[in-house]
């Protein structure tokens, strides 16, 4: 059964949201793109699982294919939204089915990432909060943004640096239970950068200044929810490969015609929004159910 | 045994030999990384809470808790006595155990008792209880301010605020919840 008459509102945020969005990249020069939903090999990246669908698979995201049209068309600029499937994801937090908007661009990277995300969501909340829409923001333009590195955040909050090859299981902990309680105090907008490598499944590595393998990767929180991810892409097919192999513990096909147009692709960076946490954030909700128009057990 | 992805909240499942509840349950993926699972638990024995993280691949033990009928015999140096009404047995709980319960607990009257294997942990009393005034000050005459009340002591030994019109010997209607008087049946 539907929430109720009073929460159509939030389906008009929602919609706000995606059409401002379309009109911030499209204003800037990326096209629109449409590529499957259903893919016959997707990503094999550590802890996602995909639904399977005949001899197809759900994207996770639409990464891969993005990437090959960029490759093989010269497109420059691009972007996509659209839904995107995992499974066994389900909490506050999480929903199997949600919405990702994917952006990327030839000739960036992931410090531009960082620009252009805080460009586009201080965009959003002036468009929505100038809007006609009977609503106020939970955060408000323009939104104070902190960029920390994981290393000082965590020594700042963890007491400990991770420097690859790194602890996991300490650092995800730690990650849930030191990290993102301190996030709303570093600023409303938290970018956390240079993750240590075994973070990076599709990113490049470079050595940081202490000479430490770190993904050239980012985080972005947004009132304390995780809303984005994006990072300056890696290029190298030999090396992709070999971390498809490390991490393909669920025995997916490998994504070779992905691996092929890789040999092709310029530098470039691309970064991730999960449009409901984006909602969320924006919307003050703590549970990704006020913003879904079904959840997953009732869709 | 549950798996981490079986743990939800209300959930009961044993963590040192102990029953614990799961009053509040996250699920958490943070950064590409594994899935966790954050747990609030509350040890049923003790009323203790904490918090814990789960991995996928963590096991759990369920609690084997089961509530059974019983009925309140009588207290005496050995503690409450309480009988199964399908088999007879009878058990013993100590004042401990019975905690608040002890407050309105009537010889005969029939309750539902919690049992963690063959622990009895805690009683699930009816809502009402009627209990019969043993002791109770005289209202002062004169006094009608509404709300005004006086404690007066129940045939359990529970001493409780009520109106100034209650007498000795008068039943009273008990919220076992709340712990508070609701009215006075009969004399």
């Amino acid at each position: 059964m539907w929430r109720g008459r009073k929460d159509s509102l939030c389906l008009e945020i929602r919609a706000m949201i995606v059409e401002t969005i379309r009109a911030f990249l499209k204003d800037r020069g990326y096209l629109e793109v449409f590529t499957p939903l259903l893919t016959i090999a997707p990503a094999p990246e550590p802890h996602i699982e995909h639904f399977k669908a005949d001899d197809h698979y759900l994207i996770s995201s639409p990464e891969l294919n993005i990437k090959r049209l960029i490759a093989d068309t010269g497109i420059k600029k691009a972007f996509q939204i659209s839904p995107v499937f995992r499974k066994s994801e389900r909490g506050k937090f999480h929903n199997p089915e949600f919405t990702m908007l994917e952006w990327y661009e030839v000739g960036r990277d992931y410090v531009d990432l960082m620009d252009q995300c805080e460009g586009l969501i201080n965009y959003i909340l002036s468009q929505i909060k100038d809007s006609s829409i009977p609503f106020t923001p939970a955060v408000m333009p323009p939104i104070s943004c902190r960029r920390l590195s994981i290393k000082d955040a965590f020594s700042v909050a963890s007491g400990w640096i991770p420097k690859s090859p790194v602890d996991e299981a300490r650092f995800d902990k730690d990650l849930v239970e030191k990290i993102e309680p301190r996030l709303n105090e570093w600023g409303t907008g938290v970018f956390l950068y240079d993750w240590p490598k075994e973070r990076a499944s599709l990113a490049r590595v470079k050595r940081d200044e202490q000479g430490d393998l770190v993904a050239e990767r980012v985080e972005f929180y947004l009132n304390g929810i995780e809303v984005a991810n994006g990072f300056s892409e890696l290029i190298d097919p030999v090396e992709q490969r070999k971390r498809f192999l490390r991490d393909n513990t669920m025995g997916y096909p490998l994504p070779e015609e992905f691996l092929s147009s890789l040999a092709r692709l310029p530098e470039c960076a691309g970064m991730a929004i999960g449009i409901e946490r984006l909602h969320m954030a924006i919307a003050g909700e703590d549970n990704i159910d006020n913003v879904l128009t079904f959840p997953f057990e009732t869709a | 045994m549950y798996s981490s992805s079986d743990l939800r909240k209300g959930l009961k499942i044993v963590i040192d030999s102990e029953p614990y509840i799961i009053t509040d349950f996250e699920f958490s993926k943070p950064g590409k990384g594994q899935a966790l699972y954050r747990c609030k638990l509350k040890n049923m024995l003790t009323g203790y809470t904490m918090d814990r993280t789960y991995r996928s691949g963590d096991k759990f033990e369920p609690a084997n808790l089961n509530e059974v009928r019983m009925q309140y015999l009588y207290q005496d140096g050995d503690g409450f006595h309480f009988m199964n009404m399908a088999t007879y047995e009878q058990i013993d709980m100590t004042e401990g155990q019975v905690g608040d319960a002890k407050n309105f607990l009537k010889e005969n009257m029939e309750v539902a008792i919690l049992f963690f294997n063959e622990t009895p942990i805690s009683i699930d009393l009816p809502n009402f209880v009627e209990l019969e005034v043993v002791d109770a000050p005289p209202g002062i005459k004169g006094d009608t301010a509404t709300g005004a009340t006086k404690p007066v002591t129940l045939d359990t030994g529970y001493t409780i605020q009520v109106p100034l019109f209650i007498e000795e010997g008068d039943i009273l209607k008990i919220d076992t919840r709340t712990g508070q008087y609701v009215e006075r049946k009969k004399r």
